[in-house]
Order: structure tokens, then C-alpha cells, then sequence
């Protein structure tokens, strides 16, 4: 019998619990040529800001190994448009919608939190904290816990009581438990872990910076070692907080490592942009790694690496 | 509608300094009108890059229930890889994508300019203007005369057939922008259908806009998802509306109209464009958005 995937997201009850991430699903109508939305867990918007948004020039793309370098810079259509346009053409197809944020001060965050209270069919926020902070020189919210706090603070307390709020960390800091704590203190449903890592290519044809933006955000199964080692860490500080692990997963394989991290939902993101049925996949995948370790459900396996070594490991295929 | 598909591959040949790969894809080829493109994933299962590799699709085929040919020069690891292939390989295949060259009404005198394998999405345009009673001037430039791609069927197909090389090793020496006014006056053009790299097709849009002639000018930018879920692939177009919008090259090209595509500000965020730092929105009756 085929594993029960089915996840909870604050009121909503999701078919599975494999997520499309944040930018790596367009609009939704982008993957829709290739996935049913109804059938993906819930998809995480682009982050919306309160204006429309022209984003970073190009060139704003750069493969590493096994990764993805980018500078969009939040390109989008704003609020306004987004609520206009988007939501309901992803609610009409059935598709669950978590609403990812940015702003460059907390009123920006607490007006948008706000803006999506008032609007049905919101499953759940996502709070994207790695955005530059006007009031603090530009300073990413994500890498200080106060600040971090502040926004989670400002947004939990503009939302609806029943939507969910999770905050997206980045793992650019040195400890990212005191940011999760911070952000757990300030009353957060949940966590994402992980944003991209700030990195950096040059091409010396031209001796010159690749990204426009000189810095982009590396993503790809390249930085997944550190979401699974984020995702567990987090874990072990706070078991009672669901994380939606995301960070370079690539196959069900790699969901089932971050769900024993203890991630209780996975979001697939570059992997988007090299296969774009990635989301059915995955969960194919997922659910064929669980038959195989014998779980009735993906929720049981959660967490499940932080229990002791079974006595007679393998060791990892080869 | 574009599917993701395993291709078969059925030869990968040598043409000149480039490669020809024929895949067998007959939902593909079903649905291919000129000026699309294809997407692949390169590397096998295990590989390390990420970025799916874009390309023009050169010709469609009904043998072994449809096929789909395309050109490209192996010059990085993805495209060496491509090149190294063998028949019944199987590759991750996602297309047709993009929009496709608009097909003139009526019977029009039609320049078809390409540079390098840039040409290669022109044949079957061609083959499609001439169903439509419209005549195709072909004008081919390369740095030399191996990298002229398809000059022999330019021949064979076209009302005639022009070929201009940097090194003069092949037809006029110089840049192919030389001999455009000179076939635009002797074949009365109608509209233009350019491929080639930006800074040739800015120079093309500037000579067919003293003749008030159209472009339709296939832009060649990166892409990593050809999908429009990266949004790698941008440059500035202004909309019929007069609004300079920051697009995608996948989804609203790759064929843009030349004299919309903002070609002095490729590169930039041009200061009056939607959403650019500054822009004010209070200013703007409604949000106008349709990125």
C-alpha cells in the first residue's frame, strides 16, 4: 500500500507534502503546462512586494556545479496584480497558494500580511526575511535574529489567526538557531529552511563579475548538505515546530533526507528549472523510498534521524 | 502547448563548424511552428549542470511519426556533451516553446537574415512563407565561410540567396548588415525576419526602420528554464501601450518586434520601465503589469 504523503499546513490539509518553492514556480501558470497545480502539495508564490517590482539586469543567471547562481532581485508584479491575477487562476485550478513576502521595512511586511488576511484562499504565509532592511543600511533581515523577530512580530500580529505564517531563514549566519529562536519567540507557525547562499562567479574571459548583480544566491543541490544540516539543527532545538525543508533537492531521495532531518514538508525549487514536472516526480520518488523502508506514512519518518544508529548500519549505497 | 518528452536521438552529424542532432519527438514536431524552440537537459541523470540548453528548432521531419532537428556549436561542457552522443540515446526534452515568427496575411516580399546557426530556425519559416504565397530572400553572414550555415538551401529555396563573411572567405567580405539595403531595394521587402546576435540585430533594426520595414527579430539570451519560472532570460520591450516592460525572452520571445525591443538599454533596468527603482505608481492610472 502506498504511503500516506499527506501533510498539515495550519487549517489546511494537503494531499502531499512535496511543495513547489518560492521563484521556482512562476505565476504557477509556468508549471502548470507540466504539472497539475491541484496535485502539487501547495505552491509557494514568488515573493510578492507591495509594488511591482522590475527586479535586478541581466545577466542574472550562472550554473555552477551542481548549482545555480541568480540575481532576479524580486522581480513581480506587486500586490495589487498578484491578487488581481495570480491567486485566482492558481484557486481555480485547485492549487493551494502559500504566500511568500518581502519588503524593505517591517510596515511593508505588516501591510502586505495584512492585504492577504483580507483575501480568501491565502493556506499559508511565507515570510522572505533575506531582503535588505532601508532602515538598517540595507542590512538583510534574515541575518539578524532581532530584526528577524520584529518582522515575524509585525507580521503574526497583521495576520488572520488562521493563516499560518512561516519564516524563510537564510542560512548565511553563524547561528542560525538564534535567528529560528527569535523567530519562534515572536510567534511563528513555522520555518523555512533554507534561502539561497550568497555566492559569486567570475568569468575570466572577461575577467569580469558574471551576475550583473556581482553577488547572487546560490541554490541546486550544491548547497544541500547545509539545508539538511540548518533543518537539523533547527529540529533538535525546536521539535515542535514545522519546518518546510528546501535546499537543492533533487530526487525523493533527497526529500526523505531533509523529511529525517526534520523537515515535515519539502519544497522542490532549482530542481524546477532543470526538470519543470519535478514536483509529480519527486513525490513519485518519495513514496517509492518510503514503500522501501516500510512506512505507512511520511509523517513517521520525520525527525527520524535524530533517534540513535540502528545497530547494524550498511552504510550509504555506492 | 509544449511537452516534456524523452527524445530518441537518431543521428547527431557533423555540419561544417557546427552539429546537427535529429531527435525523434512526434509530439513535439506535432505541435512546431517556426521560430520555437526546444530545451534539454544535458549530462545524463547524475549531471551537474542544472541549466537546460535552448535551441532553435531547425527543421521538422513526419519520418518515424515526426522528428525535430536542431543546430549548435559544442563550445561549452553541455553542448560537448550533445555532441558526443549516439543514436538511441535518450535525452529530457521540453518543447516547441516561445512564440513563434508571424505569418504575413498576404503574399510579401520576405528577407530572411541569419548569422552563424542562427540561420538554422529559417527553413522552415521559409517553408511556411511560401504557403503563404510569400516570396524569401535569404541573406547569410558568418565570421567565415564554415560557420555560414545552410547557404546551399538558401539557394535551392530562395528567390535568391546572399552570403556576406568577415574574412571574405565565403560571398561579400564584411558584415551582412552591408549588403541589406541593397536587397531591400532590389526585392522590395515587406518584412524582415532576422536571427542573429543582439548588437547585428540592433544594427538590422536600424536600417529597416529608415525603410519603415518591419523586424521580426529572434533574440538569442541566455536561458536556463526556457519555461519562465527563472526569469533569467530578461531584457526591456515596450508594449503596444508605450510601456517599457522588463520580459521574458522564453515565454514573449523569442521573436520580438525589433523596433519594440529597447536595444541601447539591453543589459540595464531602463530607469522608465515598470517597476524600475523610482517608478512611480501613483502616476499610472492602474497597475499595467502583463509580465
Amino acid at each position: 500500500m502506498p504511503a500516506d504523503m499527506s501533510a498539515r499546513l495550519g487549517q489546511a490539509e494537503l494531499p502531499n507534502l512535496v511543495l513547489a518553492a518560492a521563484g521556482c514556480a512562476g505565476a504557477g501558470r509556468e508549471l502548470a503546462q507540466f504539472v497539475d497545480v491541484a496535485r502539487v502539495g501547495a505552491l509557494i508564490s514568488k515573493s510578492i512586494m507591495a509594488e511591482a517590482h522590475t527586479g535586478n539586469p541581466a545577466p542574472r543567471l550562472a550554473e555552477t556545479p551542481s548549482g545555480m547562481l541568480n540575481s532576479v532581485g524580486l522581480q513581480g508584479p506587486g500586490v495589487d496584480a498578484f491578487l488581481q491575477r495570480d491567486l485566482p487562476w492558481l484557486l481555480s485550478r485547485g492549487a493551494r497558494v502559500v504566500v511568500s513576502i518581502a519588503g524593505q521595512t517591517i510596515r511593508e511586511y505588516a501591510g502586505l500580511a495584512a492585504r492577504l488576511s483580507d483575501t480568501a484562499g491565502v493556506t499559508a504565509i511565507e515570510v522572505n526575511l533575506s531582503c535588505p532592511n532601508a532602515e538598517d543600511a540595507g542590512q538583510l533581515f534574515a541575518l539578524d535574529p532581532q530584526q528577524a523577530g520584529s518582522v515575524i512580530a509585525a507580521v503574526r500580529g497583521s495576520t488572520r489567526y488562521d493563516i499560518p505564517v512561516f519564516a524563510k531563514l537564510s542560512p548565511d549566519v553563524t547561528d542560525i538557531v538564534a535567528v529560528a529562536s527569535a523567530c519562534v519567540a515572536a510567534g511563528t507557525d513555522g520555518l523555512s529552511l533554507i534561502n539561497t547562499l550568497l555566492g559569486m562567479a567570475i568569468d575570466p574571459a572577461t575577467m569580469r563579475p558574471v551576475l550583473a548583480g556581482k553577488y547572487g544566491g546560490l541554490s541546486g543541490p550544491a548547497i544541500r548538505p547545509v539545508a539538511v544540516r540548518c533543518v537539523w539543527q533547527v529540529r533538535a532545538a525546536f521539535p515542535g515546530v514545522p519546518i518546510i525543508g528546501a535546499g537543492g533537492v533533487r530526487t525523493g531521495r533527497d526529500a526523505l533526507e531533509l523529511l529525517l532531518a526534520g523537515a515535515s514538508m519539502i519544497a522542490v525549487g532549482t530542481e524546477i528549472i532543470h526538470d519543470p514536472s519535478a514536483c509529480s516526480r519527486v513525490l513519485k520518488e518519495l513514496e517509492e523510498e518510503l514503500a522501501a523502508i516500510g512506512a505507512d506514512r511520511a509523517a513517521d519518518v520525520v525527525g527520524q534521524a535524530h533517534g540513535r544508529f540502528p545497530a547494524a548500519w550498511p552504510g550509504p549505497p555506492r | 502547448m509544449p511537452v516534456q518528452i524523452r527524445g530518441t536521438v537518431l543521428t547527431v552529424r557533423r555540419v561544417d563548424a557546427y552539429h546537427a542532432l535529429t531527435l525523434v519527438a512526434p509530439a513535439i514536431a506535432t505541435r512546431f511552428r517556426p521560430g520555437q524552440f526546444i530545451t534539454i537537459a544535458v549530462g545524463g541523470p547524475e549531471s551537474s549542470m542544472l541549466g537546460r540548453r535552448a535551441f532553435a528548432v531547425h527543421d521538422v521531419r513526419p519520418d518515424h511519426g515526426g522528428t525535430v532537428e536542431f543546430v549548435f556549436e559544442a563550445r561549452g561542457p553541455g553542448t560537448r556533451w550533445l555532441a558526443g552522443l549516439r543514436a538511441r540515446d535518450t535525452l529530457d526534452t521540453v518543447g516547441p516553446l516561445g512564440r513563434p515568427f508571424p505569418i504575413p496575411r498576404d503574399p510579401s516580399s520576405c528577407l530572411l537574415l541569419g548569422v552563424g546557426y542562427g540561420s538554422a530556425p529559417l527553413f522552415a519559416l521559409a517553408a511556411r512563407l511560401r504557403e503563404r504565397g510569400c516570396s524569401a530572400d535569404y541573406l547569410l553572414g558568418a565570421q567565415s565561410a564554415d560557420r555560414v550555415f545552410g547557404a546551399l538551401t538558401a539557394r535551392r529555396n530562395g528567390r535568391s540567396a546572399a552570403v556576406a563573411t568577415t574574412d571574405g572567405s565565403f560571398g561579400a567580405r564584411g558584415p551582412v548588415t552591408g549588403l541589406m539595403e541593397q536587397i531591400i531595394r532590389e526585392a522590395r521587402t515587406d518584412v524582415i525576419y532576422a536571427c542573429a546576435p543582439v548588437p547585428v540585430l540592433r544594427e538590422v533594426t536600424a536600417i529597416a526602420g529608415r525603410y519603415d520595414i518591419p523586424v521580426q527579430a529572434s533574440v538569442d539570451v541566455p536561458m536556463a528554464c526556457g519555461t519562465g519560472v527563472c526569469m533569467g532570460c530578461v531584457l526591456p520591450v515596450t508594449g503596444t501601450d508605450g510601456i517599457t516592460r522588463i520580459v521574458r525572452s522564453c515565454v514573449d520571445g523569442p521573436v520580438f518586434r525589433g523596433d519594440l525591443i529597447r536595444w541601447d538599454d539591453m543589459g540595464t533596468i531602463p530607469f522608465d520601465a515598470l517597476g524600475a527603482p523610482g517608478w512611480n505608481p501613483a502616476r499610472s492610472p492602474e497597475s499595467r503589469y502583463a509580465g
